[in-house]
């Protein structure tokens, strides 16, 4: 018997991840093969998280050395470091208090960082100025966003609070609102035009909610994840204009603006197209946008560094977002310095500016050229259908399964795609995730994969799928 | 517009903390000396909250340089650093996804870290089994605090949870309650007893709350904060029957459990005690215990992490514990090295051993110093008096101010210890906390400071806020002579 039988029925609610199924097979698997198992496959390759570094993807050196000198001074006046990142980590350090990176920092992040996180914005949107009173920086966006829609979601009330949100959609997201005891409403992304968002579908959606939640905010992410659509100027401003007319709070994630790929496209912030339709929407539409040093070619996930900047919300409304934030001390510290290095990298002319360029443009190159193929071979094989990826970390091809195989699925009582997963996992050691983790329209099936990874890994991955899928669409057909 | 009436309820409860006006006093303060102000002291020295480094204490050294390489590997090359500082390098990196502390762990740690934890646990309590499976990292002792309340918040319409939660109190606690949507139920430590807890003030607390909200659990902050006291092992099983009587969920704050010096004392864990006692508690007695990397000796407050353990729950609740894990994503890979570091200190014959431990001696000699030091020198002063204090990093002084302040307080409408904060603040340049962000109402006012500072920063607050309280005391004793305002 347990005093905690009754947990929270908000909690409760929260949907237990596929992933969770997927990720212990892989754990066993992992650990059958350090034991010595015989498998058709050495390794398990794990391109179900968007985390570079996980896949193969290096890390920056400028950025890990700087880290380093903050870490331990002591590096900091030894010559192995070059010049520029010596300066730079004094110059953090200067800004910690107690010269430490182990010391508390104030709420919203170490002023100098928050103030040049708000010059980076100004730089990036041509111009549109941005206040360092405006940005919190949070460990991670995720937390940023928590703390946003913990503000909005009225968990006491009914009917429930509700949050447009696309589908499909990155799962942390939707757990998050339902955590909170809000109500998802779905917005499908079209498929068919490169998972595109229509306005017209964001009405719909809208109507669907009326007498079921009250919608207070809408979410979008660009570029998008899984969908790896990006948005042009007129869609962003088509949502703008809806926000504005339904009244409702804009969510933009915008964490892989750094993450863009197709040679015609190009990441445009919801903040610098609000600012540049001018009064009355630029002073009057709520906007919180969101960035990340977990994306992007950094992909520093595990240091924990993102932040929100709030546009045209009551200052009497923000006085309660900083009181949630000061409720966790401060984001960690080296996660507010990788976001600085993200947003202030080497300039031409500094001594690190040569290593890093390369090393950018390497991964860069990469990421282009994994795409590329990414999509051809996928694309290749029967049963697969996959929309140009021109951002994000992703591939999110659609999947036609045979009858037989769903049939399957059901008598082992998993998902479709999700039975697709762990059979790939099996049979080829990759693990990957199942579209049911991210919505989709009903009788469709999708997977995900990152696609941020290193060449080598790349072709091994797709050489790996292409078998085994073959195989798979043999054995059912 | 988003306007205030539209923020969620739960969010405008969250009451209002002294700390955030003081904290934003002292910011302008050093402001104003930036830009070059006169006053009668050159900077403000900040001890209101428990931040070693931030006062000056030095991060221990092994920490930062396995750290420093985990970060930039090509260190592993560099012989300047101690063998056993790049092997431990090494070894970590080996467990990091990737070879790399960038990338994501499972929600609930790193497994390899957990299990360092599991074991440390076993070893600090005489061999008491610990399982890394019931371990979760979170990025801060009082998130991983925020989980464990949340899964007993009630649902919208239903009764609300109670929490009993000691006065006083560490300052985070009533918000972390508010934002929960959960009702604190008071329970008085006593002052004159050092500040023990008391089983029938438990028990009146518990009377209450009846009617009001139904309590489902019990906060203890052991070693205390801000009291310092360290409870013996009979108030520890005094507690836990009390906990298994009321059917209540044990919260155990236990982050500064390497910081005890007074003599006669020693930190015993609540796990420990449980498992001494008979079965029908050490096998139903629900417990999460906490600890953190922000602790007295290491003092990494600006890593962000720390961790619980799980004790006797039901493994279904234990997946909820992962899921709500799960949307904070991990903890930061650095802290979690770093816990794993401070769980596994370097052994005789390490190459680090010598500084390792000359540094922590040196933390823990410095920390029992000036416990005893500020304490004779604050209980010196009239007006003022200091419970001894055994452990932890503050001290929690009584203030028995004149009721000439506490008029001006009233007309001020702030409370007495803050508006103490405040002039001491504006007038010295001091920042310590006002026992009322503490969760006192009984109409008693204490400050707290932090005592975990380099001796000389001591020796600079003793004599500041001494000088500053004799002045006050002096004025107000004299009520011909002006009143400063």
């Amino acid at each position: 018997m347990s005093v905690l039988q009754e947990i929270s029925p908000n909690v409760k609610n929260m949907k237990q991840l596929e992933y969770v199924v997927l990720a212990r097979r892989a754990s066993q698997i992992m650990e059958e093969l350090r034991k010595g198992a015989r498998k058709p496959y050495s390794e398990v390759i794990d391109v179900s998280w968007g985390d570079p570094h996980r896949a193969g993807v290096k890390p920056l050196s400028f950025v890990r050395q700087v880290l380093a000198a903050c870490l331990y001074p002591e590096l900091v006046n030894s010559n192995k470091l070059p010049v520029d990142v010596r300066q730079r980590a004094q110059r953090l350090l200067g800004q910690c208090a107690g010269g430490s990176i182990g010391s508390y920092t104030a709420t919203a992040g170490i002023a100098e960082i928050v103030h040049r996180v708000s010059e980076f914005i100004t730089r990036r949107d041509g111009g549109a100025p941005s206040h360092p009173e405006n940005i919190f920086i949070s460990a991670g966006s995720q937390w940023a966003l928590q703390n946003i829609l913990k503000v909005l979601v009225n968990s006491k009330s009914s009917p429930k609070t509700g949050v447009l949100t696309p589908v499909p959609c990155h799962c942390t997201t939707t757990l998050s609102i339902m955590g909170l005891g809000a109500v998802v409403i779905p917005y499908y992304l079209s498929e068919e035009q490169g998972w595109e968002l229509q306005v017209e579908e964001l009405d719909r959606a809208l109507e669907s909610a009326k007498g079921v939640c009250n919608p207070v905010a809408l979410y979008v992410i660009n570029p998008g994840n899984p969908s790896g659509h990006i948005q042009r100027r007129k869609s962003i401003q088509e949502v703008i204009r809806f926000v504005s007319e339904k009244k409702l709070f804009l969510l933009a994630d915008e964490v892989y603006q750094g993450c863009v790929y197709g040679e015609k496209s190009e990441f445009i912030s919801y903040k610098r197209v609000l600012a540049e339709m001018g009064p009355p929407l630029s002073d009057t539409v709520e906007l919180a946008s969101f960035h990340s040093a977990s994306k992007g070619f950094m992909g520093e996930c595990g240091m924990r560094g993102g932040y929100v900047e709030l546009i045209n919300l009551d200052p009497d409304v923000m006085k309660y977002i900083y009181k949630l934030f000061s409720k966790d001390s401060c984001a960690p510290v080296l996660g507010q310095i990788a976001l600085d290095l993200m947003i202030n990298p080497p300039q031409p002319g500094d001594p690190s500016y040569p290593l890093y360029n390369v090393e950018t443009q390497n991964i860069r190159t990469m990421l282009v050229h994994n795409v590329k193929r990414a999509f051809e071979v996928v694309n290749s094989l029967p049963g697969f259908c996959c929309q140009p990826v021109e951002g994000g970390a992703f591939a999110f091809p659609r999947l036609h399964l045979p009858p037989k195989a769903i049939q399957k699925a059901k008598e082992v009582g998993l998902q479709p795609d999700t039975f697709y997963c762990i059979r790939l996992l099996e049979e080829a050691g990759v693990l990957i995730s199942p579209g049911c983790e991210y919505g989709q329209k009903e009788g469709t099936h999708h997977i995900r994969f990152c696609i941020m990874t290193s060449e080598v890994m790349m072709e091994e991955l797709l050489r790996r799928l292409t078998c085994f899928h073959t195989q798979f669409m043999k054995d059912f057909s | 517009m988003t306007s205030l009436q539209h923020v969620n309820l739960r969010v405008r409860g969250i009451r209002d903390s002294p700390h955030s006006r003081l904290q934003s006093l002292a910011a302008d303060i050093t402001q104003q000396i930036a830009l070059g102000a006169q006053k009668p002291f050159k900077e403000v020295i900040d001890v209101s909250s428990g931040d070693p480094h931030n006062a000056g204490m030095k991060p221990v050294s092994l920490v930062r340089q396995v750290l420093a390489v985990c970060l930039y590997p090509q260190l592993l090359k560099d012989n300047n650093l101690p063998l056993d500082v790049r092997q431990r390098a090494q070894r970590l990196l080996e467990v990091c996804d990737g070879g790399s502390v960038g990338s994501y762990t499972d929600s609930s740690g790193m497994p390899h870290v957990k299990q360092s934890i599991a074991e440390f646990i076993m070893r600090r309590d005489g061999g008491v089994p610990s399982h890394a499976k019931d371990v979760f990292i979170s990025a801060g002792s009082q998130r991983a605090l925020t989980v464990g309340v949340k899964l007993l918040a009630s649902g919208e319409g239903e009764t609300p949870t109670g929490v009993l939660t000691p006065t006083p109190c560490p300052h985070t606690l009533p918000m972390l309650l508010d934002e929960a949507g959960v009702t604190p139920v008071p329970y008085q430590l006593m002052e004159d007893r050092g500040w023990a807890l008391d089983l029938d003030e438990l028990h009146r607390a518990l009377k209450t709350s009846r009617g009001r909200c139904k309590p489902r659990a019990i906060y203890i902050s052991n070693p205390g904060n801000p009291t310092g006291h360290v409870q013996d092992r009979k108030s520890i099983q005094e507690v836990i029957q009390f906990a298994a009587a009321e059917r209540l969920l044990l919260l155990v704050d236990e982050v500064y459990q390497d910081s005890v010096y007074g003599r006669g004392r020693e930190f015993k864990s609540y796990k420990k005690v449980l498992f001494e006692m008979d079965k029908e508690f050490s096998e139903t007695v629900e417990m999460i215990s906490f600890h953190s990397l922000s602790s007295a000796c290491v003092g990494e407050c600006g890593l962000r992490a720390g961790y619980m353990e799980v004790v006797n729950m039901d493994p279904e609740v234990m997946h909820f514990v992962d899921t709500m894990l799960c949307s904070d994503i991990s903890a930061p890979v650095t802290g979690q090295l770093a816990l794993d570091i401070m769980v596994n200190p370097p052994k005789p014959g390490d190459p680090s051993y010598g500084t390792y431990t000359q540094e922590i001696l040196l933390t823990r000699a410095s920390l029992s110093q000036n416990a005893q030091r500020a304490q004779e020198f604050l209980s010196d002063l009239p007006g003022m008096s200091c419970q001894p204090v055994m452990a932890g990093i503050y001290l929690y002084p009584r203030l028995h101010l004149p009721s000439e302040i506490i008029e001006q307080a009233k007309i001020l409408e702030v409370e007495a210890d803050v508006l103490y904060c405040q002039r001491l603040l504006e007038e010295e340049g001091v920042f310590v906390g006002a026992g009322c962000q503490y969760g006192e109402t009984t109409g008693k006012h204490h400050l707290r400071l932090c005592i975990l500072v380099p001796p000389n920063t001591l020796e600079e607050v003793l004599a500041r806020l001494g000088s500053f309280h004799l002045r006050l005391m002096d004025a107000l004793s004299h009520p011909d002579k002006a009143v400063r305002d």
